[in-house]
This record gives structure tokens, C-alpha cells and sequence, in this order.
């Protein structure tokens, strides 16, 4: 299927020899990197740290921004309300946990995703209020709450891609996904 | 039935015809007396753009009364309600995170960057200007099938809430491929990060091998734009991958070296498995098939019934389907409409004399690279039972003597099992 849109697209590109000199439609405006950042308005955060901002938040600062913003939905400590439960039961998780208790500290892998969803999509109804010192702060508070990570450890751009979530141990790769990208491996 | 009862149901019968011809004899005809007004009047006018009949009002797909929020779940496809493949737009079925953005065509962009040699913006006009690619898909949440996790079974299941979540359109756009050559990718390129302009800027991780193969990005369905749930203007169209890795409002690829591992595919979208394992990157959908009729809480009389049901898979074409009129112990093959493509839903339809004794009624699919569907036994010896994802098992409907259909799946050995009641986003749509 690859290669016969590879030769539609070619067939369109026999029709200008401009065109098949480079390869290209010559369609689209470049961006220079000033401009891709203007348009990156809530970058992604990937699981070795690249991409997190500058700035810094502790439990305590976070324990205000989760009752502000977060407690209406998630529980006044994170056991969950209206919406998903944040702080778990002990992990592991096993195959009698009831799914609605998966939650960060048994079920999340990367602290780093904590950061990127927070800043992504949180708050549901005013996404992107927060201030980066704001997300950091009650990152720091969530896992506190879970007991990942101590009270006194300020969440940052070094300390949080350090942080170790116990979920981590227990996920693999789908063999099937493995079998087809020998290549991929989990960060 | 002894003969003392048969002789007085026969009798109470006997006496209901009676008082039907009695009743009806004045003006009694088989002609309904309404059939013949819209001759003697004008219709409608002609109108800019369609609406189906005011009579199919109740063909509407299924949201459960117990979501909590309308801005995120997921609402069903009301599948046996529909005939032949494509899912008609105002039905395929939703799945928000943040609610449906509603975005203007003439503020739209893509942007492509990251480990690419130019960065490029583009326009819609822009993308509508490379050459197009047009192909039938079937895209699937992988929370589908959801409801099989109950034990016991939900005995109010009908075909749209066993396998809703599944829905089939004509998508035309222009091929991922040609925009990642045309923005030039960089030695060492990977992976994509794909991002949605919803209220949840919603991302994913996709292999770049993947993207090059025949991932699509899409901005008409079925003939026309993209319908906004779907993710108007554009979106990712994945063929025979979860549907939660097909990007909506698709507003910019980053392209990188590794994994995001967002939130969608680490807490949410991976497998607990029956050992303890948890399993990311499940993303081929496994093949599926649902009977839409008989279905669950359908109502059959005796005489010929053409079974009719929905298969796909996303390792490929569907190559057969079979069916079982006596609760798996025999199988039978099934027809299949149209042939079937790949990646996309076919039809199957068995020709059925019921003979008014109680049955279960069964279909499994097997795709060309011989993957078929689990029993319920099976699938929980791979899958753990609270995992929430990838149910694939053969779903059976019973019908009973007086021909009423029902969920026919068995009650599992083991703790009895609900979808999360409270607290939990669903993409199964019910929690």
C-alpha cells in the first residue's frame, strides 16, 4: 500500500519538472524556529525530561493549587470524586484491583506524563490556566500524596524525569507491537 | 406441551380470530389508509441540504445515563439500526477528551517540525492541493467491546453496546508520507507526536514506520468534510489501529526520536494482562465480529430469518465469517458483502429457517493472516479480568422460546466483575 501511494505521488510528480527536480509539491510555508514556538502553545513533555520549562514548585505550594483548582473534581486528597481517583491503594495493582482504583502511584509509569497531562488538559474546563511553577508544585503534591516522593523534594526539570514511579517495573512492550518494531523499546 | 393445553390455547386462538372478524368487518382492508394522501398533495421542496425522514428519529446512537460528563466518554453507534458497511457520519460513533472544538476552517493549520530539515505550515487549501488518496476504513475505540468484562454478563445488552464503539466511513486526504518528505525528515527520526486542538490537546506517539505505511490525514468523510466529532477539518485516519492513536483536530506532528508517553498511552490505553503484566502499545485492533440480527433484546418469530452481522479486523482483509445456530458446537461459513477490503467492515448474512426452539446464536471472524475470535475462557487466560481494553470475545445472543433475544454470553467462575461505577473517564462509554 506504501509503495502505490509512493508512485500516485509520483505520477503527480512527473506532471512538473520543476517540481520532480525537487522532489517535492513545494507546498506549505516554512517556519523558523521562533515560529514553530509561537504555535507549540502546550509543548509535549517526553519521558527523558526534554521539553519541560524552567521553574519549580514544592508540596506545600502544590497542596494550594490542588485545592483551588482540582479538589472540586478529584477529592479533597486525591481519592477521587466526581472524576478519576489520584491517589492510590498500595501498589501493585493485581488482577483483583478494581480498575476505578487504578491511579498514579499503582498504575502510572513516567512522572514526566504527570507534567505533560497537568499543563496538556488540566484544569477540564480552563485548561492551561496554571502557571508553569503552578504545575510543577502540584505534581510535586500528587506524588507526595502517593508517597513517591518525599515532602522536602522540590519538583523541577531535574528532579522530576529522575523520579522513579513503582508501575514502571510491572509494563512491558505488546509482543505483537515488539514483533513488528524490533527496534522500538520503551523509555 | 400435553395435549389438554395445546387443545385450549388453539381455542383461545380460535376465539381471537373470531372477534378480529367481527371488529373488522365494516371497513376492514390491507391497504393502509394512509398510503395514498401523499398522492393527492405537493410534497416538500426541494431543500440546500438533506435530512433523513422525519420517521427515523429514533435511530441515534446510544449515550449512557451513567456518564458523568458529556465532554468526555464515548457514545455508541447504534449498530443494528444500520444496513450495509458505511456508518453514516451523524452516527459513527464519538470519543472526546475535552469536548468537540469547534474549529474555522480559515484559522486552520498544521504545523510538521522537530527533527525535520524545514518546518512547514499548512493550510487546508494547502493540504487539499497534494494528490488525494480515497479508501474505506473501519476505525474502533479500543475500549469496544467493554461491556464483556461484566460477570455475569449484562443481560440488557443489545449489539450497540456489546460493539458499538466501531464505526466505518470513506475517508479521503492526502497521505501522511508525502507531507513528512515534504518537510524532509532527519536521520535519527523515530517516532510522531501527533496533537489534537481540542480542549485537551490531545497527543500520542506514532511510529514513524507507520506514519510512511498508510496512515492517512484525512479532511472528508463519506463524500463530504469531515464532520466536527470526527475531528473537522482534519484528522489522523491509523487504518486497523485503535482509535484513540487516529488524532483528531489535528493541529501539529512533532517529529522526535522517542515516545511521549502521554497520558492516554500509559494510564489510559494500556492492558493488564492475566499475568500481572501491563502491556503498552497495544495498537492493532484484533478482529471482531457482532450478529446485529437477531440481537440482544430483539424479538424474532418463527420462520426465515436472514442473519445479518458486521466483521473487521485490523491485521487485514476479513476472510470468513462463521456462524453457529447451537451455541458453538457446529459452525457454518456465512456470506460475505461487499468482498471484503482491507481494514474495513464487510456484511454477513446467513440464510436461518428458526424452528421456534430456544437456541444461542454465535459469529466469529477470521482474518487472512488466520487470527480469529477468542471464547470468553480464552480471552480471559490472556487478558486480566479488570483490564478494561481489546475485548474481542465471540459474543453470543440466546433466543428464547417465545423469541425474545438476549444476551447470550456465559456467568465466568471468579469474583463477579462491574465497569468502574464512579470515578473513571470510560472509553468503553458506560462507566
Amino acid at each position: 500500500m506504501r509503495r502505490k501511494w509512493f508512485y500516485l505521488a509520483l505520477s503527480a510528480l512527473a506532471l512538473s519538472a520543476l517540481v520532480l527536480a525537487q522532489g517535492r509539491y513545494q507546498i506549505g510555508t516554512p517556519l523558523n524556529e521562533q515560529e514553530v514556538q509561537e504555535w507549540n502553545i502546550r509543548p509535549s513533555i517526553l519521558a527523558n525530561g526534554i521539553g519541560l520549562p524552567p521553574g519549580q514548585g514544592t508540596v506545600d505550594e502544590g497542596a494550594k493549587v490542588y485545592a483551588t483548582h482540582c479538589a472540586g473534581c478529584h477529592g479533597s486528597s486525591g481519592e477521587g470524586g466526581a472524576f478519576t481517583r489520584l491517589v492510590s491503594e498500595p501498589f501493585p495493582i493485581t488482577k483483583e484491583t478494581d480498575s476505578v482504583d487504578f491511579a498514579i502511584g499503582n498504575y502510572w509509569q513516567y512522572a514526566t506524563t504527570l507534567f505533560d497531562y497537568t499543563r496538556r488538559a488540566m484544569p477540564f474546563a480552563t485548561p492551561g490556566i496554571l502557571s508553569n511553577d503552578e504545575v510543577y508544585a502540584v505534581v510535586a503534591y500528587i506524588l507526595y500524596q502517593n508517597g513517591v516522593i518525599d515532602e522536602s523534594e522540590p519538583m523541577n526539570a531535574q528532579t522530576l524525569p529522575r523520579v522513579q514511579m513503582p508501575a514502571r517495573a510491572l509494563l512491558e512492550l505488546d509482543p505483537g507491537t515488539q514483533k513488528r518494531f524490533p527496534w522500538l523499546k520503551l523509555p | 406441551m400435553n395435549r389438554r393445553k395445546l387443545l385450549q390455547l388453539l381455542s383461545k386462538g380460535a376465539a381471537a380470530g373470531a372477534f378480529v372478524k367481527l371488529s373488522g368487518g365494516l371497513a376492514q382492508s390491507k391497504i393502509p389508509q394512509g398510503a395514498t394522501e401523499s398522492m393527492k398533495v405537493l410534497g416538500a421542496t426541494l431543500r440546500e441540504y438533506g435530512e433523513r425522514s422525519e420517521f427515523e428519529k429514533d435511530v441515534i446512537r446510544y449515550i449512557s445515563p451513567n456518564l458523568r460528563s458529556r465532554h468526555t466518554g464515548a457514545d455508541f453507534a447504534p449498530l443494528e439500526k444500520l444496513e450495509g458497511v458505511i456508518t453514516p457520519s451523524s452516527l459513527h460513533f464519538e470519543r472526546h477528551h475535552g469536548g468537540v472544538p469547534n474549529v474555522n476552517p480559515a484559522d486552520y493549520r498544521l504545523v510538521i517540525h522537530g527533527m525535520v530539515e524545514r518546518p512547514l505550515m499548512f493550510t487546508l487549501q494547502d493540504l487539499k492541493r497534494f494528490p488525494s488518496v480515497t479508501r474505506t476504513y473501519f476505525i474502533e475505540c479500543a475500549g469496544n467491546g467493554q461491556n464483556g468484562y461484566r460477570n455475569p454478563p449484562d443481560m440488557t445488552l443489545t449489539a450497540t453496546r456489546s460493539r458499538g464503539l466501531v464505526s466505518n466511513s470513506s475517508w479521503t486526504g492526502v497521505p501522511l508520507s508525502i507531507l513528512l518528505k515534504e518537510a524532509g525528515l532527519k536521520e535519527g527520526a523515530r517516532w510522531l507526536i501527533p496533537e489534537g486542538q481540542d480542549a485537551a490537546a490531545y497527543t500520542r506517539s506514532l511510529p514513524l514506520e507507520k506514519a510512511l505505511d498508510d496512515v492517512l490525514v484525512a479532511y472528508a468523510q463519506n463524500g463530504e468534510a469531515i464532520r466536527p466529532e470526527q475531528g473537522y477539518p482534519v484528522r489522523l485516519v491509523v487504518p486497523g489501529w485503535e482509535g484513540s492513536i487516529q488524532v483528531k483536530w489535528l493541529r501539529r506532528i512533532q517529529v522526535t526520536d522517542t515516545p511521549v508517553m502521554s497520558k492516554d498511552e500509559t494510564s489510559e490505553y494500556t492492558d493488564v494482562m492475566a499475568d500481572g503484566k501491563i502491556y503498552a502499545f497495544t495498537w492493532v485492533m484484533d478482529p471482531e465480529s457482532i450478529i446485529t440480527y437477531p440481537s440482544g433484546l430483539q424479538q424474532i418469530q418463527r420462520g426465515f430469518h436472514e442473519i445479518r452481522g458486521l466483521a473487521w479486523s485490523g491485521h487485514g482483509r476479513i476472510r470468513r465469517v462463521e456462524i453457529s445456530l447451537d451455541g458453538g458446537k457446529s459452525w457454518k461459513q456465512a456470506s460475505l458483502e461487499p468482498a471484503p477490503d482491507a481494514l474495513s467492515v464487510v456484511r454477513f448474512k446467513y440464510n436461518w429457517v428458526w424452528d421456534g426452539k430456544e437456541t444461542v446464536i454465535m459469529s466469529r471472524a477470521w482474518d487472512e493472516k488466520g487470527n480469529t475470535q477468542p471464547t470468553q475462557e480464552e480471552f480471559f487466560a490472556k487478558w486480566a479480568r479488570n483490564n478494561r481494553y481489546h475485548y474481542n470475545a465471540i459474543q453470543a445472543w440466546r433466543i428464547g422460546a417465545d423469541g425474545k433475544v438476549v444476551n447470550g454470553d456465559k456467568t465466568l467462575a471468579g469474583a463477579p466483575a462491574q465497569l468502574g461505577a464512579v470515578g473513571r473517564g470510560g472509553c468503553g462509554g458506560e462507566s
